[in-house]
């Protein structure tokens, strides 16, 4: 028994070790960033996009914007095939094709982001310079290889989410006459709602901290992005681009930088943890 | 205007789902393709032992095998054992409570945040603070810190999944708690395990972002932990980023793809083994 508690003990302090690494991680970017933040103010930092390190301008409001904007473009595509997917996947395919098409939209997840960046760069970006003009590298490049490489987060937490509803809603739904559709929509996308909404979230939170495909295909200029056509730069490509070479204020600056997206990515996972945490409830009543 | 007919309506849905599903395979097999097709003919046994020449322009890319090989192994060295250890401390040896809620929580926020300030971190905490540098040990440490929740929910998930009896057994025959865990559901489990262990290991060789701020760029052989290395994705990301040369971009993109593709597939296979097995 004596042996069973210290066994025990040891396995709660390695058990811990999460929850330290990202006390750590916390404290060194914030340690790193916030100075900077508090020195040049909240306004001058977030709410201008002047950025030019060399004569002590620390602005990241266009790159606030370029995340936001590829983001919500990432999101519509991923949202749209995601759950798309998720739905033909659970409702309308015979269980043998779907047990080899979701280990293949898994792989999806698998593929390395720059191989995606490159595959935007040697094919999208000349399609869209070519038949919609502008310089290809663009927030729709962007978006479009974002919201591919989200579609197998969005997808597989909707699978679980759409599996958990229990099997009476549906028998229920085709007994009253409903088409398969109609219950598909109806009746188990809405019984999913909560897990397709943190499945959103989470998708959300892959885009917003995805950096090396995008700074592949987003061009990366200091500006404000006016159109969807137009070259963006983000949070993440910022700090990845400039991080080679940055030292003192500006490199201070690239940690607020990372600040900024962790506190971003801080409150979509909490969002996520709640909207979890209710469909968990719900599963848990069947 | 009449509104069309559930069952009319349900066929173009069907369809339009379907091309959904389909255009989403398709982009994968595209890809696939597309690298693989100009990529493999410049893949040859000297490609995959030679060292590169003028930045890559020439040569092959043979500390970059190693480079990934020792940064990626390392990191799911370190990770496995913690990540093991929380999942089974997570399932044999406590009830539901503050501390799991804790835990829970510290991995899931983990799990959610974003390469690049992983990166920030390792670059600041292991490169600098604790003087490791820009090498492969700093790379793997990083990294094992971001595939820890990886590893912890699918071991827990495959504790989880063994039943019950197997625990009553074990102790109707006398075993302590441990000997029940390290000889009847660690056995059981393990496929389970190794699953989650391989996927790991699979994000932690494309990943470019983390090595790229804390494992360096150096194109040497990596000769100690202590050595800058730079990996197979940066380097891919280099050659193409920098045009420096796109047949060597292409073949090392191949290499990558195969190597995810294998452990992709090693990942399935076990997950299948486990799934028999406990069943």
């Amino acid at each position: 028994m004596k042996q069973d508690k210290a066994i025990s003990l040891v396995l709660l302090l390695i058990a811990l070790s999460a929850i330290s690494g990202l006390a750590l991680i916390t404290v060194f970017i914030f340690k790193e960033g916030l100075p900077i933040i508090l020195r040049v103010g909240g306004r001058d930092f977030f709410l201008s996009s002047d950025w030019e390190p060399s004569a002590g301008h620390f602005g990241i409001l266009s790159m606030i914007a370029g995340s936001l904007a590829v983001t919500a473009g990432a999101m519509v595509i991923g949202l749209v095939f995601g759950l798309g997917v998720a739905i033909v996947l659970t409702q309308f395919c015979p269980a043998g094709l779907a047990a080899v098409l979701k280990p293949a939209i898994e792989l999806l997840a698998g593929i390395p982001s720059v191989v995606y960046g490159f595959m935007g760069v040697v094919t999208l970006v000349p399609l869209i310079r070519t038949y919609l003009g502008g310089p290809g590298l663009s927030v729709l490049a962007s978006s479009i290889v974002l919201g591919i490489m989200v579609l197998p987060t969005v997808t597989s937490i909707s699978i679980d989410a759409l599996q958990a509803v229990p099997r009476p809603y549906w028998e229920g739904s085709i007994a009253l006459g409903a088409t398969q559709w109609q219950t598909a929509h109806m009746v188990m996308l809405k019984a999913a709602r909560s897990g397709i909404v943190t499945a959103a979230i989470l998708g959300m939170g892959r885009a917003i901290g995805e950096t090396m495909a995008v700074i592949m295909v987003a061009g990366n200029p200091l500006e404000i992005p006016h159109s969807i056509l137009d070259p963006v730069r983000t949070l993440t490509s910022n700090i990845a681009l400039e991080m080679g070479y940055a030292s003192g204020q500006h490199r201070q600056a690239l940690f607020a930088t990372g600040v900024t997206l962790f506190v971003i990515i801080m409150v979509l996972n909490t969002v996520a943890l709640v909207a979890s945490r209710r469909y968990a409830r719900r599963g848990g009543a069947r | 205007m009449t509104r069309p007919s559930p069952v009319a309506l349900q066929r173009v849905v069907v369809v339009a789902l379907w091309s959904l599903a389909t255009m989403t395979i398709g982009v994968l097999l595209f890809i696939i393709v597309y690298i693989l097709a100009h990529g493999l003919p410049h893949v040859s046994w000297g490609f995959l032992t030679q060292s590169p020449e003028y930045m890559g322009r020439k040569g092959g890319i043979f500390p970059m095998v190693v480079g990934t090989v020792m940064v990626a192994g390392l990191a799911v060295l370190v990770a496995a054992p913690i990540g093991v250890a929380t999942a089974i401390y997570l399932t044999e040896y406590t009830r539901e409570g503050r501390m799991t809620a804790m835990i829970r929580f510290g991995a899931d926020c983990l799990a959610g945040i974003p390469s690049i300030v992983f990166g920030l971190f390792g670059f600041v905490f292991f490169a600098i603070t604790l003087h490791l540098g820009l090498s492969v040990i700093s790379g793997a440490l990083t990294l094992a810190l971001m595939v820890l929740p990886t590893v912890v929910r699918t071991s827990e998930e495959a504790l989880r999944a063994v039943p019950s009896a197997y625990r009553e057994v074990s102790y109707g025959l006398g075993s302590t708690r441990w000997q029940m865990v390290t000889h009847v559901v660690l056995h059981s489990a393990l496929p389970g395990i190794s699953t989650g262990v391989v996927l790991s290991l699979g994000r932690c060789v494309s990943e470019t972002a983390v090595v790229m701020l804390t494992a360096g760029s150096a194109l040497r052989l990596p000769h100690s932990l202590f050595d800058s290395s730079r990996t197979l994705a940066l380097h891919f990301y280099m050659l193409s980023r920098e045009g420096i040369s796109m047949p060597n971009a292409y073949a090392t993109a191949s290499v990558l793809i195969i190597a995810i593709l294998a452990l992709n597939m090693l990942a399935y296979w076990l997950m299948r083994r486990f799934v028999a097995k406990v069943r």
